[in-house]
């Protein structure tokens, strides 16, 4: 509803401007130069084309002007996690190209590295996906639309905790984004009074995970929670722990939305069917905002197959930028807009999104999903959601 | 007991992938004394082979193995014809710095032909699941890759001491003049060679995607696993690389298994401790 009734400003707005007289042209000509900072080439570069897909989906939605302003794209590649590469483009975007907006931000060191840039030029910095805690404090500008792991992970704790599982085990991927989501997860179950059995921490780079998951077989536990980077070892993990039969003895998978990635899912084959996961976008949630933002994406990018979290997070990140223009009635500075959106929210296609006024983080509905097969292909079917999720490892 | 057992029988079972994946290696880099670090990109090609047959034909995933050893084999016989050979009485810096450079160029080209993502191939259902022999649960896709190290190991065998593109080989190899004095066109016995390590490459990528994935990044990925088996078992020979791999999965997987938190650390400390042992390698034919 929130989506319609900014359209509505938005219309008018175009129309007052239209109707302006003509002194004030100059300014209507104005442009609002947004960088992008995406990975568009090496290991992370699907996740550049899913983030300027979704952004360049809601430019052509909603038109590229907004407030009087015509919307101007510059795109700058960061290569992955390569918080030098981000930073350089940052500077380049702030000082040569003169741009007025940062959006993306893949990861959390690009986002950390090009902080200081940002909130020294006072430069308005919407990060779409970059997800450990608390990094909007490192500007006063910094505003995030995607999500944060300890957002998506700790409703899984808190799911476990529901479900009674007597004896829960821990198996996450040994670097600090696996550390955070043992953590969260941790808490999520004791909050709801469960208890973890034991934890396993593997390395983030492993051929082969048939001696952890065969551990975790002989000590039999009701669930075990696994956080992986997504990719071969998702993939992986699932096909092992379904060859070795652990479902079939009655060990049910958690996990978070990057267990059973859209674009990663379907390599696991009928292994991935019922593992549940928790997440905040699923490109089979039910709702018409998302049915259209699904059908437009493929309509737009038929080769690009799927669109993500990250495409819906990079589409509400223009959202954003949109709705902070109206109501500044087409001032871009850091300043006016990180005010204009505290506190606000809209209805995106995952579901209600509010950004804290306090901490300009994203506050949203994260969904308990179990991956079924839809259409014909593996999808996470929501079935249960926790309202307004935040990310407590902050608040 | 039995876990001591499954934890044994996982342990070979990853050592055969590990040989699966490093023997091509050790063709070309331990006979030829060629610094091959291009083998991954071999490894990758006959992977996607693999795939974009099943995908694209409907070939079930078993009868693509035979072209994914051909395929790897012909772009390694192309590519070292055009390129490799005029590197092989180069400085090893060179062998190294251009095999890298070929490495990238491939992982670029696979990103253009495939896209960045996961790409997976379906195995046929009796190769799925487990088989319970004596109270262990068996993998039978473990037990399949023990039984094709097997036969591989046989076959190389019988080839490189019972052939005579065998001995014309270990001549070429021993001494490349002598040889060439005799007749043996060493040029030829070199491409075969490395056509047949490259197609060796892609069989281990073809048969490794159900286990290790596969996408473009795969060259540099396990290019450390591959060295590793080579380093360890001396290259040039079949029987070192073998026991290497399997000693190397038996110690992975048991001390994943037993001691999971030193579980990454154990096959680095193995290497190190093996090297200084047996400085050129487990069956090394040079020193």
């Amino acid at each position: 509803m929130m989506r319609r009734h900014a359209l509505g400003l938005l219309l008018a707005a175009s129309a007052l401007t239209a109707a302006a007289p003509a002194a004030f042209a100059a300014e209507t000509a104005e442009t609002v130069k947004v960088g992008l900072v995406l990975p568009m080439s090496g290991p992370f570069s699907q996740y550049g084309r899913q983030m300027e897909n979704g952004i360049r989906l809601f430019l052509q939605e909603h038109g590229d002007s907004v407030a009087g302003k015509k919307i101007e794209l510059v795109v700058k590649d960061d290569g992955g996690i390569a918080p030098d590469r981000a930073r350089r483009a940052v500077q380049d975007l702030i000082v040569r190209e003169k741009a007025d907006v940062l959006v993306g931000f893949a990861f959390t060191a690009s986002a950390m590295a090009s902080a200081p840039l940002a909130k020294g030029a006072e430069r308005a910095m919407i990060v779409t996906n970059a997800s450990s805690s608390g990094i909007t404090s490192a500007s006063p500008y910094m505003l995030r639309v995607g999500q944060t792991l300890p957002q998506i992970t700790e409703p899984a704790g808190r799911y476990a905790a529901e479900q009674g599982y007597k004896s829960i085990y821990t198996l996450v991927a040994d670097v600090t984004a696996g550390h955070d989501a043992e953590a969260a997860f941790k808490r999520g179950l004791t909050a709801g009074g469960g208890e973890v059995a034991g934890s396993l921490r593997v390395p983030a780079q492993n051929p082969d995970f048939a001696p952890f998951i065969q551990r975790i077989k002989d000590a039999r536990p009701d669930a075990v929670f696994v956080w992986l980077p997504p990719g071969e070892a998702t993939i992986n993990f699932i096909k092992e722990f379904n060859q070795r039969g652990l479902a079939a003895e009655g060990i049910a998978m958690l996990g978070t939305g990057d267990l059973t990635d859209e674009l990663t899912i379907e390599a696991t084959g009928d292994a991935g069917l019922g593992v549940v996961t928790t997440g905040h976008y699923s490109m089979a949630h039910a709702s018409p905002e998302n049915e259209a933002f699904v059908k437009a994406y493929l309509a737009a990018y038929p080769k690009d197959k799927w669109p993500n979290f990250l495409a819906v997070s990079a589409y509400d990140g223009m959202a954003a930028l949109y709705l902070g223009l109206e109501k500044t009635g087409g001032d871009a500075s850091g300043p006016a807009l990180a005010a204009a959106l505290a506190g606000a929210s809209w209805e995106s296609p995952r579901g209600p999104l509010l950004i804290d006024a306090e901490t300009r983080d994203v506050v949203q509905t994260i969904y308990v999903r179990k991956v079924e097969t839809l259409d014909g292909r593996l999808s996470n079917v929501e079935f249960h959601e926790f309202p307004e999720s935040r990310d407590s490892a902050v608040h | 007991m039995t876990s001591v057992i499954g934890v044994l029988f996982d342990g070979l079972a990853y050592g055969s992938l590990l040989f699966l994946v490093a023997v091509g290696l050790s063709i070309t880099m331990g006979l030829m004394n060629f610094i091959n670090l291009a083998h991954g990109a071999f490894a990758m090609i006959g992977g996607y082979f693999s795939v974009w047959l099943t995908q694209k034909t409907g070939l079930p995933f078993l009868a693509t193995l035979p072209f994914a050893f051909f395929g790897a084999g012909l772009a390694g016989l192309a590519a070292e014809r055009l390129l490799f050979q005029r590197l092989y009485k180069a400085s090893h810096l060179d062998q190294v710095l251009f095999t890298v450079g070929f490495v990238f160029s491939s992982i670029a080209a696979a990103h253009y032909f495939f896209g960045a993502g996961q790409q997976f191939v379906s195995t046929p259902g009796f190769l799925q699941g487990q088989l319970r022999v004596a109270g262990v649960d068996l993998g039978k896709y473990r037990l399949f890759l023990i039984a094709v190290v097997i036969l591989l190991t046989i076959a190389l065998h019988l080839m490189f001491a019972k052939t005579r593109f065998g001995a014309q080989v270990r001549a070429s190899v021993d001494n490349q003049d002598a040889a060439a004095g005799l007749g043996v066109n060493v040029g030829l016995v070199f491409s075969l060679c490395f056509a047949l390590g490259s197609g060796l490459a892609g069989l281990g990528g073809a048969l490794g995607v159900e286990v290790l994935g596969l996408d473009p990044t795969f060259p540099l990925k396990y290019m450390v696993y591959f060295l590793l088996v080579v380093v360890v078992g001396g290259a040039g020979s079949l029987r070192g690389p073998l026991i290497a791999a399997l000693i190397l999965g038996v110690f992975d997987v048991a001390g994943k298994y037993f001691i999971p938190q030193a579980g990454a650390f154990i096959i680095y400390v193995l290497m190190i401790a093996l090297l200084l042992a047996f400085p050129s390698g487990l069956g090394g034919r040079r020193a």
